[in-house]
Parts: C-alpha cells; structure tokens; sequence
C-alpha cells in the first residue's frame, strides 16, 4: 500500500469528518482537537491527516501534497476551476449560501456594493443575476457592513440565521446548498485507485447510514 | 522601474540555468532520435502565425491560451504557438501534401497567456508526434505505445496512463439530443466525477430513464481494464458509437499491456480531456508527485478540415520540462581539459586535435591562469619536452 495523505478542514467539518474516517477504519492516533500539531499519524498504515483552514485544503489537493480531501461546497464554489475530482457528497456540515441585507430595505436599483469573503462566487451569482456590483473582499463579521453602510448587501453562508437576526439583517435568495464534500486529487486518483476507491466506498456506506439514521428521527 | 525588480521575470516564464538546460536538451535530443528510428520525419513549425491556422479546429481553450499580436504587414490577427499540434496538422494537410500515410514529430517551446494550473510554467517546452492518414485503431496503438517509450527513455520506470474514449460521451449526448449548453454544463459536472450533482442534474433534464441510468455509471466507470468488462454488459444495449468505443478501448488495452506489461493502465469512461478537440481514443500519462497530466494525446479526425483536407490522426505531445524535472536521468556535466592562454601554434594545434577527438577543451584567458570550479576541468594541458601532453589537474 503506498501512503495516503488526507487534508481535514478543522472546526466543525473536522468534528464531522472523523466519524466518517473512523467507519473506514481511520482514526488519528491522538485527538486533533486537543493537539496543536498539524498533521497526525492514524490508526491505518501509511494514512496521514492534515488539519488546515478550509481555503487551503482545495490547494492540497490540487497541488497533490494531500490525496484527499475534505472541504466545504462554500470554499470549492469559491476555489473554482475543475482542477481535482469532487466524487461524494459527505452530508455534513450544512448550511446555505445566502445574499442578505437590512431587515425591510429594498435593495437600490443600478450598482450595488456587496460585503463577502467569496469574491468570485459573489461576482459570479450577481452576474448571473444581470446586475452589476462591487465586490468588498472582508474576512469575518460581515454582518457588520450593512449596518455601518459599507455595504448594500452580503454573501456568506447561513445555518440558523441567528446571527443575521441578531445584527437587524435578513436572509435574502439563495445562491447555493452547502455541504462538506470529499475531493480527491486528478493523478492520485489513477495512481492510488485501489486505495482511494475503497476509502470512497467505506465513507459513502457511513454517509447513507448517517442520511437512514436522520431520516428515521 | 527600480533596481531591485529590473531582473524579475513575469510569473510562469522560466529561464534554464546550465544544470536544468543540459537535463533538458538532453532528453530532447533522446526523444527525437527515438521519434526518428520510429520513422517520424522532424518538422520545426514557426513560433507564430495567423491565428486563423493556429486555432482551426482546437477549442475555447486554445483561444484563451494564445497571445496575439498584430501583423504590421497584413494588419491580421497573429498568434504565438500555445500548442504544435495544429501547426503539423496544418503542415500535413497544406505544405506537405503527401499521399497516405504521413508521421510528424517536433520540439519547441510554446506560450500560455496563462498557466495551465497554478504555478505551471508559461513557456515549457513540448515535444510530440503526429500520425496521419490513419483512421485504425493501429495508429493510436502506435502513439501510444511511443509515448510510454518515451517515458521509459526519460527514465520513468513505471508509467501511468489513463485512457478513455470521446466516442462514449459523444454518442450518448447526441442520443439524448442535448443542446450545447446542457452539453457542456453535463460535460463539466463529469470532469470533476461531481455524482450528487450529476444525480440531481440529470432528474432535471434527462426524462428517458436509461439514458439517464447510462450517463450516471459513466462518472464511477474508472479503474483497471477489469472495468471494460462491465462497461459492456452495462452499454450491452447503447448506441452503436458505444459499443465501437468499448471494443476499441478492449483491444487496445490487450495490446498494449501485452507490450509494456509494465505501464500502469487506468481507464476511464468520464475522462475527456481536450474533448472538444477529440473524436476516439484519449490518452494521458501521470507521475507520482505531479497533479496534472505530464503527456496527453488520442485521436483527432477533423483538425484538418479547416485547412481543406480533412485527415484521420493520432497524436501526443508532452511537457518536456516538466518530464526532465522528474527524470530519473540526470546528465553529469562532462570534464573538461584546461590548457593556459597562449598563442603558440603547437599548443593551438594540440588543442584542434583533442577537441576533434571528442575532448572539451576550455582555453584560459589572458587574465585567467587557472581553471573555475564551475567549469568542470580534471585535466591540463602542459610543456613537456618541448610537446604538449594532457596531465591530471591536481
């Protein structure tokens, strides 16, 4: 068996993930979670995992430092291109990409200045849309940007809407349904065929069972 | 401009220091003597021409890699070569003209407006061959076959090659009668084996249950020949194109495997790199540690329509750069012999001989009595009794 590298995306896709990764047999030797290392040795030989910010793990995998990957649909749409393959869809970690603005405002017609930290996912959805903005790059709190008129409208992902609420903002159109989804890299996906299929298939007999056990409850 | 990014050079394009040069020019040097006793005829096309001829045939992509610039004398459009390919297919079909069957190599540098993935170099330099005049299955047999030699010859000792077939795809696209963009909105959603999208996708558009069940095994059809097999029962009642494919793909997997039992042969069904651009075979090669393809080829029937002579061909280019950085076969710098800076005939003389008979001869200079590390000299040329000899450089 040759070495597999695979490239977690940490906080709550990370929480997610190991539950799938230990139903195929992979579970890091020491909790990632507790640990300020960045990659950790796993209870199947030759497997190794990364623990990175989500805007990174799509330029793992693509580079091919990383075979595998886990990342959410948000950072993918943003990360854009056909540069690796993006063959299951873990399930976890949803929410949606959402426009959003202050509660009861119409949006002004003509130019508008939009707050988000995916820029070319935002100029893209407003394209599509027929009309024409400015995109200001932020890195966090956007909700702050309507309220203090930096912005018209943002895009960022929603789970509760808690946190729109909360600032006097509302959740506009959707643009997208996020979830976390397994990419593998082009070359090691012919290269390591054996090892990544079955790795696929034990994840994605764990994705169904997750999927039978909401559906019951 | 500053002093300090006067000697920058614009991201992607690379120069060659003499190390990576001589790995370079000597693998390209190999690969054309093995092209030759294959009895491909070496061709040099030029750097730039109209892009009219330049793009015939090649898709958006092509257009988007090409830089263009004006012609002062024709006030037409020119472009700078992102691709050979199209330049021997045009040579074949315009300026040669032969009759049957016609086999084309080349080497040369080629220009991206932008990198084919990040970090990708602008200008690699790329090597390949082109067989035409040749609609069998025996022509892509042949090319492929060359390309994993040339991939032994750059030291490669396993080769990994992923093929697949545009005839699938296409066939069943033309059965479902789709319209360009659901083409290639479904074409996208397949390079990146996306199956909950493809899934949702095909609810969507595809109302003709079969159709649909066969557009979704596509995306997971990949893996060893053991694949094909299943593929047939599967297609056992698809469009003839279908069926042709698979056969094709059967037997020149037996072929090829039977020649290099070596080579690594992955198949698979959704890859369609170069698609539009593709109407059989497709091939790739890939290297451990490389994300992208470091060769791709297959089959390209109407390339040559544009030129008025539409031709059956077959064809690969590689990246040699990227395929040199990777070798196994690196060149050792060859030694040289010193000899002090004189202009004595005897001395002159000694020196013509030796360097007729092979030796690299590195003269001093007036102000150089003594030979640089760099250039690589363990001998000297010395006065001894009134005769030169070479001694060791101690």
């Amino acid at each position: 068996m040759s070495e597999l590298t695979i490239a977690l995306t940490k906080g709550r896709i990370l929480e997610e993930t190991l539950p799938l990764l230990a139903a195929a047999g992979i579970e890091p030797v020491e909790d990632p979670q507790k640990s300020r290392k960045l990659t950790f040795e796993t209870s199947a030989t030759g497997v190794r995992l990364l623990i990175l910010r989500g805007s990174d793990v799509p330029t793992y995998v693509e580079f091919g430092a990383a075979d595998v990957g886990v990342s959410g649909k948000d950072t993918l749409l943003e990360h854009g291109g056909s540069s690796f393959y993006e063959p299951l869809d873990l399930q976890i970690a949803r929410c949606k990409l959402m426009t959003a603005g202050i509660v009861g405002q119409t949006l002004k017609s003509g130019r508008i200045k939009v707050a988000t930290k995916y820029v070319n996912l935002a100029k893209r959805y407003y394209a599509e849309q027929g009309r024409q903005v400015d995109i200001i790059k932020l890195y966090g709190a956007m909700e702050l940007a309507p309220i203090l008129n930096l912005a018209d409208e943002i895009v960022d992902i929603v789970d509760t809407g808690n946190t729109l609420r909360a600032n006097g903002l509302e959740p506009r159109d959707k643009i997208a349904d996020i979830s976390s989804r397994l990419i593998v890299n082009k070359a090691s996906m012919k290269m390591k065929h054996n090892q990544i299929e079955a790795l696929i298939d034990a994840i994605s007999v764990a994705v169904a069972e997750n999927a039978g056990m909401q559906g019951a409850a | 401009m500053d002093k300090v990014d006067r000697w920058l050079l614009p991201d992607g394009i690379e120069e060659m220091l003499p190390e990576e040069a001589r790995n370079v020019e000597s693998l390209r040097r190999r690969l054309v003597d093995l092209f030759r006793s294959w009895g491909y005829d070496y061709v040099i096309p030029p750097m730039v021409e109209f892009v009219d001829s330049l793009l015939s045939g090649s898709g958006e992509d092509a257009e988007l890699l090409t830089f263009k610039l004006t012609d002062q004398l024709s006030g037409k459009t020119m472009g700078i070569r992102a691709d050979i390919t199209p330049q021997a297919a045009r040579m074949d079909a315009h300026s040669l003209q032969r009759e049957g069957i016609n086999r084309l190599c080349y080497a040369g540098h080629v220009m991206y407006t932008r990198p084919k993935s990040p970090l990708a170099s602008r200008t690699p330099v790329q090597v390949g061959v082109e067989l035409f005049g040749e609609s069998s299955l025996s022509a892509d047999i042949e090319v492929l076959s060359l390309l994993i030699e040339t991939l032994q010859i750059a030291g490669l000792d396993k080769q990994y090659i992923d093929i697949g077939h545009a005839g699938i795809f296409k066939s069943l696209a033309a059965e479902a009668a789709f319209t360009k963009e659901d083409e290639s909105a479904l074409f996208d959603l397949l390079q990146v084996k996306a199956s909950n999208e493809i899934d949702g996708w095909l609810k969507e558009k595809v109302s003709d249950q079969q159709l649909a069940d066969w557009f979704r095994a596509l995306a997971g059809l990949s893996g060893s020949a053991s694949i094909l097999a299943e593929a047939e029962s599967l297609f056992a009642s698809a469009p003839q194109g279908v069926q042709k494919a698979l056969t094709e793909l059967k037997h020149l997997a037996e072929v090829v495997q039977q020649r290099y039992p070596q080579a690594s042969l992955f198949f698979d069904l959704s890859e369609l790199r170069g698609y539009h651009y593709y109407t059989g075979i497709i091939f790739g090669a890939f290297a451990p540690g490389l994300g992208n393809a470091i060769a791709s080829g297959g089959r390209y029937d109407h390339i040559g329509e544009a030129f008025g002579r539409a031709r059956p061909a077959s064809g690969f280019a590689a990246d040699l750069t990227a395929i040199s950085r990777i070798a196994q076969l690196q060149e050792t710098a060859v030694s040289g012999i010193f000899a002090q800076n004189s202009e004595n005939e005897f001395l002159w003389e000694k020196i013509r001989e030796l360097r007729q008979a092979g030796e690299r001869v590195v003269c001093g200079l007036s102000t150089q009595a003594q030979p640089q590390d760099y250039q690589n000299c363990d001998r000297i040329l010395v006065e001894e009794n009134g005769t030169y000899v070479v001694k060791a450089l101690t």
